[in-house]
Parts: structure tokens; sequence; C-alpha cells
């Protein structure tokens, strides 16, 4: 049996990608795919504590569902702003999409 | 010996035998793991996007040892399969010849790398020293049958909620995306 600790440090190393590829990453669409593997990260600890938890049932997974259909929609949205960006300045380059601190 | 599995049990830990749930968990873990790692390192985007997918059938995967079969398979169907190929898609629609740029500001990576390694030593301590909870509980060998009772009895609202939020994703994507001036 895999205690629910290891699972959990796989959640936590994930999670220390997502935010180092969020923060280092210059083109959006590996800034977006780094927040969707953050998301992944928490829907992992979601699944192993409902397996493993002090009241555990079904309603974790419940949980990552919910988790899951917003991510699929942040990615739409995140995938149509970047869309927008391109058509209007040739480039996803984060570091150039600074319009509002000019 | 009988004193050090007592302390073993209080701290949440187990003595860890080699099973086969034991080796499939270590792929599937390695698997999500070097596909993040991967996603870091390569050079061109494309195959970044590629091995993000990697990572996300490696979580796939944790899901089934879990006892979550179909979160695994939403898991494929959604992320590995709609959420990579999208953005692969976007890779090919943006800018598809260009490599991540190479100029590196040094002090940015540092105390980017520092928070990435601060977050995560926090929770890994945490981890480590909090006595979790041994005993696994048994989710059912119908796992979609559970969900599907629990999601249409408890959590209908939620559920509603949830597809009018795809409605209005969908429609504000269109409307973004869509050439500015077309009628």
């Amino acid at each position: 049996m895999v205690p629910l600790g290891a699972y959990l440090a796989v959640g936590a190393i994930l999670f220390s990608i997502g935010i180092y590829g969020l923060l280092t990453k210059k083109n959006g669409i590996i800034v977006l795919l780094s927040t969707e593997l953050m998301l992944n990260a928490v829907n992992v600890n979601l699944v192993a504590f409902s397996k493993f938890g002090v009241n555990a049932n079904i309603t974790g997974q419940i949980f990552t569902v919910f988790t899951i259909t917003v991510a699929a929609a942040e990615a739409a949205i995140g995938l149509a702003l970047l869309m927008a960006v391109f058509r209007n300045k040739a480039t996803i380059n984060v570091k150039e999409m600074d319009i509002m601190k000019r | 010996m009988v004193g050090k599995q007592q302390y073993q049990r209080e701290r949440g830990e187990s003595l860890m035998t080699i099973t086969g749930q034991f080796i499939a968990f270590f792929v599937f873990a390695l698997m999500a793991i070097t596909g993040g790692v991967l996603m870091l390192n390569l050079n061109k985007v494309i195959h970044m996007v590629l091995s993000i997918g990697l990572s996300f059938f490696g979580v796939a995967g944790l899901f089934i040892i879990l006892q979550a079969e179909y979160l695994a398979f939403v898991q494929v169907l959604i992320y590995a399969g709609a959420i990579t190929i999208m953005m692969a898609m976007g890779t090919m629609m943006t800018q598809h010849k260009e490599k991540d740029t190479k100029e590196r500001n040094w002090t940015h990576i540092i105390l980017s790398l520092l928070a990435a390694i601060g977050v995560g030593g926090f929770f890994l301590y945490g981890i480590y020293q909090t006595a979790w909870p041994t005993e696994a509980a048994d989710l059912g060998a119908n796992n979609v049958k559970v969900i599907g009772e629990t999601l249409f009895q408890k959590y209908v609202i939620p559920f509603e909620v949830a597809s009018v939020l795809l409605l209005v994703a969908l429609v504000g994507a269109i409307v973004i995306a869509k050439r500015e001036g077309d009628k």
C-alpha cells in the first residue's frame, strides 16, 4: 500500500514545477500549461484525500470533476486571449505584454 | 522492534514493501514529474506541450491507483486529449517556428527558483511532519455509478452552475478570438 504522504509529495513537486514554469517561461502558451500543471497537482491531492482522508468518501472526486471543468474553461479563455494578443501585436511573449505598465 | 513500529505508526508511516501497486505508483509518479521537468528544459515550444501531455498521462495513472477510474478517463480525455491538442494547435497558429527566447535574466531565474523551492520545501516539510491516517477507504468497485448518484442527488446545483460556466466560457472564447470588425 502506497502511503498518503507519497501522493502528497508528488503533488507538491508538480506544484513547484508549475510555479517555476509560470515565473520563468516567456511563451504565453507555456505559462498557461504551467497553470494547468498546478491545477493537476491539486487534483492529485484531492483524489488522494478522497481515498485516505480522515473522513474519506467520494466527495473529493466530485470536487475534482468541478476543478477539471474550471480548468478546461480557463484553458479555452486563455488561448482565445493569446490569439487576440497575437493578432494585435504579432507576438505571445509575455515580456512584451506591457501596455498597461506604460 | 515493536517500539519502532509503534513509532512509525504514530508518524503515519507504514513499512513500504515492494508490491505491484508500489511499482505502478513509482512509474506513474516518475512519468508525471519527468513530463514537468522536460517542459522546463526543452527548447521548442511544441516539444514542451507534448512533454506536459506525458505528465497528464502520469497523473491519470495515479488516479487509477487511487481507485478513481472515472477521473482517470476524464483526465485522459480532457487534459491529455483536449487541452494538450488545443495548446499544440495554439502554438501552430501563433509562433510555430519560434524557440523559447534565449535571453536570460539570472536574478529573475534565481528568485523564481527560490520561490519554487521555498513553496515545495514548505509543503514537503509539512507532509513529512504530519501524521496522516494510514487506512484506506474502499470506495467501491462501481466508481462511475457512485459518482453519478452523488453528483445528481447531492451536488446537482453546482453541476448546473458548472454547465453554465462552460457555456459562458465557450461563447466568451469565440467572441474574444473572433477578428475585430467582423460583422
